[in-house]
């Protein structure tokens, strides 16, 4: 069977990140922030035909100030 | 080929001085480079003994695959761990043999160059490296070998941050998003190992896998070193079979026959009550009670010291000794040592103190760029878990003694920025 890239986990970089949190402003499915301000991101791999979650995850990427933030693409189960 | 050395193995010939490279050649031979090296050490089992206990073959592995011909191996002896003392007593009586192998390594991986880390704190190690490596210069064969003496922190050990100091001069680790992780010194992929992972490399290259292996059990196989600290007649750095019970070992050292608990691991290790002290040395043996061998760190706590102040002491100072450049770990930290202290002193609330902090390290888990949080988060969790009476007692209002007492027994460096910090 072919091994689809078809999920995706948002990743920081926990060096650069200033913990503004913008990221859970634009993605609060997948970001939640800790009693600091600093994201704590949903590791779980989601479904990239989840087109709301990817978008958002987009919009977090772009939106972070620091360009501390990832998509990154997994293969799913096959 | 002779095997005699039997243990200790990598302290054979150990006499207080370093040795010679002449004498260190009478003691275990002239090295011979074969092409079944890589299979013994592929064979040997061995595992790294700086803290993360890696299969030192599987790292030879990934550096082979690299491109390139300008690769360099990089000896860890920074030693950050303040009770841990075992790769400063073997530079300190055999430095040739921590050599040996780093070149035996460089062979391997086809570097040209090793560099040897050791911390500043330290100058007559250093001044032993210093001397073992001239000796080495005046033969004009082998790689080249530089000398670095980085500061000495805590985290200025960890891998990507003793690379970070090849590289700019900062001791700070550095994110890595996928592991394993190739760290690169300029652009020459580096392999990074400890000063004691390259000893016992040293023996396996003369002596083979099968040699090795007649120590230890078959998970962990050969000797590793312990530095033994706390309720013991003397502080002393023991080389033992992995695998050896750990009350024989504590025995050895003259220890508290009847202690409280012990500390395994390192600073960023786990503490083990003392009802399991028949408990095997090795990291499959230790891991059903959350402990591992990590650095070869064993500090003996005796009954009339208090778990949680003693934790408490430990967790102030590292985080301390965070690089602060994560926020999990930056201000995480600080607030895990708040908590603690909290618990000691009593407040209005303790039992909500207590659930704090056990959320609090639930959330640090895995956020910093490096294991530094890891560990502090493991051995916070430990301490409630083995000394789950005196949090109790601490909870209800009825402490124990040894939170009165000024003695203590983990050693903690005195914290040299205290007024600075977020917490205070
Ligand atoms: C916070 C932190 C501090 C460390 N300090 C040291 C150290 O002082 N010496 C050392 O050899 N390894 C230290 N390590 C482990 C190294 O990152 C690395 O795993 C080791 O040098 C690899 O060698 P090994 O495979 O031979 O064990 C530290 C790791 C962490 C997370
Ligand atoms: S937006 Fe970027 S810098 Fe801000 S909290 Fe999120 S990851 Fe960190
Ligand atoms: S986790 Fe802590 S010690 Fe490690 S890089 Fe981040 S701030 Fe520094």
């Amino acid at each position: 069977m072919s091994r689809r890239i078809d999920h995706f986990v948002l990743k920081v970089d926990p060096i650069l990140c200033d913990g503004f949190g913008h990221c859970h402003e634009l993605a609060p499915e997948l970001v939640h922030v800790d009693e600091w301000g600093y994201p704590i991101i949903n590791e779980q791999p989601t479904s990239s035909s989840d087109v709301a979650l990817l978008k958002s995850a987009k919009l977090a990427v772009r939106g972070c100030p620091r360009q501390a933030l990832r998509i990154e693409r997994i293969s799913g189960p096959t | 080929m002779t095997m005699t050395i039997s243990l200790p193995r990598v302290m054979h010939a150990a006499s207080g001085r370093p040795l010679s490279l002449r004498e260190h050649e009478e003691a275990f031979g002239t090295t011979t480079v074969g092409t079944a090296l890589l299979r013994e050490l592929d064979a040997s089992g061995l595992l790294g003994r700086g803290g993360a206990s890696f299969t030192t073959a599987m790292k030879v592995e990934l550096l082979r695959s690299q491109r390139g011909h300008h690769k360099v191996v990089v000896v860890n002896a920074m030693e950050g761990e303040p009770v841990g003392h075992k790769d400063r007593t073997l530079l300190s009586s055999n430095p040739h043999l921590v050599l040996d192998g780093a070149q035996y390594l460089a062979t391997l991986i086809g570097a040209r160059r090793i560099e040897v880390c050791v911390s500043r704190k330290d100058s007559t190690i250093v001044h032993h490296v210093q001397r073992a490596l001239h000796e080495r210069e005046l033969r004009k064969t082998g790689p080249e070998f530089v000398l670095h003496t980085p500061p000495w922190r805590y985290v200025a050990g960890e891998e990507s941050a003793l690379v970070h100091w090849l590289n700019d001069n900062e001791t700070m680790p550095q994110y890595r998003p996928n592991r394993p992780h190739v760290l690169h010194v300029g652009r020459s992929p580096a392999l990074v190992v400890n000063a004691e992972t390259s000893a016992h490399v040293g023996l396996i290259g003369r002596f083979g896998a099968d040699w090795f292996r007649e120590l230890g059990t078959s998970l962990s196989p050969g000797s590793t070193l312990v530095s033994i600290t706390g309720a013991v007649y003397r502080p002393t750095v023991r080389e033992v079979s992995l695998g050896s019970t750990l009350r024989s070992i504590l025995a050895e050292a003259g220890a508290d026959p009847d202690p409280q608990a012990i500390l395994l691991g390192g600073y960023g290790g786990a503490w083990l009550g003392a009802q399991h002290q028949d408990v095997a040395y090795c990291n499959e043996a230790l891991r059903p009670f959350g402990a591992s061998v990590g650095a070869g760190i064993i500090v003996v706590v005796p009954k009339v010291a208090c778990g949680i102040a003693e934790t408490q002491r430990i967790v102030a100072w590292m985080a301390n000794e965070s690089s602060r450049q994560c926020g999990p770990c930056a201000f995480g930290l600080p607030a895990l040592a708040q908590d603690l202290r909290t618990i000691l002193r009593g407040s209005s609330d303790p039992r909500a103190v207590v659930e704090r902090l056990k959320d609090r390290c639930a959330v640090i888990d895995g956020r910093g760029a490096c294991r530094h949080p890891d560990g502090v988060v493991r051995l916070v969790q430990s301490a409630l878990e083995v000394f789950k009476d005196d949090v109790e007692g601490h909870v209800n209002g009825t402490p124990c003694v040894g939170v009165t007492s000024s003695r203590h027994w983990v050693a903690v460096p005195a914290l040299e920025r205290e007024s600075e910090l977020v917490w205070e």
